[in-house]
């Protein structure tokens, strides 16, 4: 009978590597226990701001996407701590659910708290980044050290995004500059260079996590009518925002940039660059900046992180997929506390491409990325 | 995976009366399933149009303007290969070369024609429309009536469903129309149920839908905006397609019109299975939302969904359309196309698997013949 | 044959429309009554093993054509707490995928006390009162 196999849970499968080793997870989502908690972070005017107007966003609805999601808070249902708290803001109960209990040894803090970098108005965008980024620190990671803050910026006006990062360089309790994919402009185009200039200058990753709200439809067809589809575009936008920087130079012009890609899933890199290198022939005198093919930059400064794990029908094409991506440029991720994370174990079970490689995605690729030990 | 079964079609010769269809260059007869015609200019056209129009044309200077697309330039490298550039005049627009390089360069029995213009991206819904009316009678009598391998596409107003549907309804008599064509990015997703009129007239006439790569660019072609290079627009119109997967699955237009074939032109077709782990895993989750879809997508797209070959997204040699075919579990997908006058390869090297394969086989003949009915009906209205 | 029937909850501690997690001879169970029916699936999706136990209780959507929705057997499905796959309670297949992807289902049976005390019921530090009727899992 077929229960008995299916029962049988995938570190039986597979070696229980993930048992044996300490993980990095690229994706965690910090939540603020409420609005208030971001509150002491702001100043007197921005305080005022944030409980008079709240948000101001390019979308129909002023404090929730327009796409409702398919799970209260985004989250699993079992991540729900004592006490009525939200998914994601009580430490202890995280640390127990997922640090403890998935053994992990660095976790990258993902906050998504208000979106700083599509605030309309720029200055409280500037203000809201600054919060989040002292809010990390102060419930986060100065709490458990195995956490690492990103710092939050508003791209929207690089002299903005630029002092907050020369703000929080120094200080090694943050690990990269973390942008909306959705801006208002392809990430290519050169209003944003100069923050890939301050970036490269202190040698910190850009960390990319999918949503954001910057007023364009999700597809060159306009807004599709389900969560289904508007999920999906997660990847087309992680597609676009590749397409961007390689093509508009970004890579020629800044060659020690490295881009991470969070959750954005992994599968669909293989033919990107396929049919960038394809067209890139063909169309090559458009774009004479570009000095090789666009997968060779794609491979020189993309990292991809692996949640949502593609799930094709035979376990071999995920790893053929992995392969052709490089598994020197895929990094473990969780997502936690959302519904549709992975857990280590799942993606040992699931992504046969042997230990070796399994500890490069689940650890060491990570670990050197960052400079962790 | 289904390997190439015995053809089962009958061999009527398509409209040609032949007993056996011709042997293309590849050694067993093929269908061009994506070759261009072009529209010169504007006053081809102005014979088709009633006397309001003319006028209008005449005294608006319209008929003085090109009407290109922005995402089909004719200057451009990819839109015309040198050989196959016309003296003068766009890539597409001579009858001649397309009889000596494509028709005759391949050894073609039949094949399909895309005339993609400015006219049907019009805002004014009834100027698209009669744009659109008299490039199907331009396209009746300037080519089909010239050159009897070739078979068309239906060109509609996008911006009008209804309009659009009457159109496939004025067409749909002559047979040598095989399908209706549109333009992959649009103003709102291909699967709302505004254009359902479009899937309704086609399922009905046995016409399939061609989407084709291209943007009305009534919204950027990336959810950031605009790039600056057309090459970043042309590798995002697969990004177009991949959307109008997940909007024609979810909003379940194959399962209102289940005998509708989609057919994705210029596509790049090597995308489509992570696409579809993802939207296939996506679907075990939030499938509740979407409660008519009660297939996995990839089943459904496997059923539905027809892909023209070129340009096909691989470095050279690399095997990817056998692992297409496996992956997606059919060798049923994919049709033949040269994509005449592009220039996405040299001489006819337009297929990335030899030619003696069943698989070839399949790809140059039966897909094509069993994705559009009409090829095979002998009988010519007019 | 070494199957075992275990008592493992009073009727009242799980109540119509409602799950409880148990645990049986080191197997972790969800028990869920359904109008007063009672299933026990192993506590573990097959996907990514997320407890079941918290997911929330349904019934299944469909639709008949494009925009026309309607919920069948109401309470009889359970949605994962993850990744939110549906599995029929009674007999612990998928819904996306029932020929291959399913639950293990453990045989269920309501005894009252008296019949209990009576054996062979592995019960060893389960109070039983007489009057009370109680789930039985037999594994």
């Amino acid at each position: 009978m077929s229960t008995d196999i299916l029962e049988r849970p995938p570190q039986q499968r597979a070696a229980p590597l993930h048992t044996r080793l300490k993980v990095v997870d690229c994706d965690i989502h910090p939540t603020a226990a409420s609005a208030d908690e971001l509150l002491p972070f702001l100043s007197e005017r921005w305080r005022d701001y944030m409980k008079t107007y709240g948000g101001f966003y390019r979308q129909p609805l002023s404090d929730t996407l327009s796409h409702p999601r398919m799970a209260p808070d985004v989250a699993r249902a079992d991540a729900w701590p004592p006490g009525g708290k939200p998914p994601g803001s009580d430490l202890a109960f995280m640390q127990t659910q997922h640090l403890d209990a998935n053994n992990i040894e660095h976790g990258m803090l993902m906050p998504l708290n208000r979106g700083p970098g599509n605030q309309r108005n720029l200055e409280f965008g500037a203000a809201l980044a600054g919060a989040v980024n002292d809010w990390q620190l102060a419930h986060w990671v100065d709490r458990d050290t195995r956490l690492h803050a990103s710092i939050v910026v508003t791209q929207e006006h690089p002299p903005f995004a630029i002092a907050e990062i020369e703000k929080r360089a120094g200080d090694r309790r943050f690990s990269q500059i973390m942008l909306p994919p959705k801006s208002l402009e392809p990430q290519g185009r050169r209003r944003y260079w100069p923050i890939y200039e301050a970036a490269v200058a202190h040698n910190l990753p850009l960390a990319l996590h999918v949503g954001g709200i910057n007023g364009y439809p999700a597809t060159a067809s306009g807004w599709p009518s389900y969560y289904i589809e508007e999920q999906h575009t997660n990847v087309q936008g992680m597609q676009s925002l590749i397409t961007s920087m390689v093509i508009e130079g970004v890579f020629e012009q800044f060659p020690t940039l490295k881009v991470v890609l969070v959750e954005g899933g992994v599968a669909w890199v293989p033919a990107l660059k396929w049919r960038m290198d394809k067209h890139w022939k063909r169309l090559k005198s458009e774009a004479p900046h570009l000095k090789r093919p666009p997968s060779e930059y794609i491979h020189d400064h993309i990292w991809l992180t692996t949640q949502p794990l593609d799930e094709p029908d035979a376990d071999m094409d995920l790893a053929e997929a992995f392969e052709q991506v490089g598994v020197d440029r895929v990094m473990f991720s969780t997502d936690y506390p959302h519904w549709d994370g992975d857990e280590p174990s799942f993606v040992v079970g699931k992504l046969k491409i042997g230990e070796e490689k399994l500890r490069r995605i689940l650890r060491d690729n990570a670990r050197e990325l960052y400079g962790f030990k | 995976m289904t390997l190439a079964a015995p053809d089962t079609l009958a061999r009527s010769g398509a409209s040609s009366g032949a007993a056996s269809p011709r042997t293309s260059v590849f050694g067993s007869p093929a269908i061009d399933c994506d070759l261009h015609i072009a529209v010169p200019s504007i006053k081809a056209l102005m014979p088709y149009l009633d006397a309001y129009w003319r006028q209008q044309f005449v005294t608006r200077g319209i008929d003085r303007l090109s009407w290109n697309l922005t995402s089909d330039p004719p200057g451009a490298p990819i839109s015309g290969r040198p050989d196959w550039r016309p003296a003068t005049g766009k890539p597409g627009t001579s009858l001649p070369l397309l009889r000596e390089k494509a028709l005759d360069g391949f050894g073609v029995e039949l094949a399909i024609a895309n005339c993609i213009y400015g006219g049907a991206a019009l805002h004014s819904e009834d100027m698209a429309s009669v744009v659109c009316s008299a490039m199907n009678d331009w396209i009746a009598k300037e080519w089909l009536d010239a050159e009897p391998r070739l078979r068309a596409s239906i060109v509609v107003p996008m911006n009008n469903p209804e309009l659009a549907a009457q159109e496939i309804e004025r067409c749909a008599s002559d047979n040598r129309f095989a399908q209706v064509s549109m333009l992959v990015a649009q103003g709102e997703p291909l699967g709302k149920r505004r254009h359902w009129p479009i899937y309704a007239a086609a399922e009905k006439h046995g016409l399939p839908v061609c989407l084709h790569a291209g943007s009305l660019y009534h919204h950027p072609m990336t959810t950031n905006g605009y790039g600056s290079y057309f090459l970043e627009d042309y590798v995002a119109q697969a990004f177009a397609f991949e959307s109008a997967v997940l909007s024609l699955v979810s909003e379940g237009v194959f399962a209102k019109y289940p005998a509708l074939k989609i057919v994705f032109a210029e596509s790049g077709v090597t995308w489509l299975p992570a696409a579809l782990w993802r939207f296939n895993k996506t679907w075990r989750g939030v499938r509740a939302e979407i409660p008519w879809v009660k297939r996995p997508p990839m089943d459904i797209v496997r059923d539905n969904i027809r892909l023209t070959l070129q340009p096909f997204d691989e470095p050279d040699g690399a095997g990817r359309l056998e692992r297409f075919c496996e992956q997606m579990k059919s060798d049923r997908m994919v049709l033949f196309s040269s994509d005449f006058p592009h220039w996405h390869y040299e001489g006819t090297d337009a297929l990335p698997i030899s030619p003696k394969s069943g698989l070839a086989r399949r790809i140059l003949y039966d897909n094509p013949r069993e994705t559009f009915p009409r090829l095979g009906l002998r009988e010519l209205a007019r | 044959m070494s199957r075992q029937r275990h008592v493992v909850a009073a009727i009242d501690e799980v109540g119509p429309g409602t799950s409880k997690r148990v645990n049986v001879a080191g197997r972790d169970i969800a028990l869920f009554n359904v109008g007063g029916e009672f299933f026990a699936l192993a506590n573990k999706c097959p996907h990514e093993s997320g407890p079941l136990c918290q997911g929330k209780i349904i019934g299944l959507a469909v639709a008949d054509e494009p925009g026309k929705y309607r919920i069948e057997r109401d309470g009889e499905f359970v949605k994962c707490s993850w990744h939110g796959w549906e599995f029929d309670i009674r007999t612990g297949q998928s819904w996306c995928d029932p020929a291959t992807v399913r639950v293990r289902a453990y045989d269920t049976a309501v005894e009252n006390g008296e019949t209990l005390v009576r054996g062979p019921y592995v019960a060893e530090t389960f109070p039983v009162a007489i009057e009370q009727n109680y789930v039985v899992v037999e594994i």
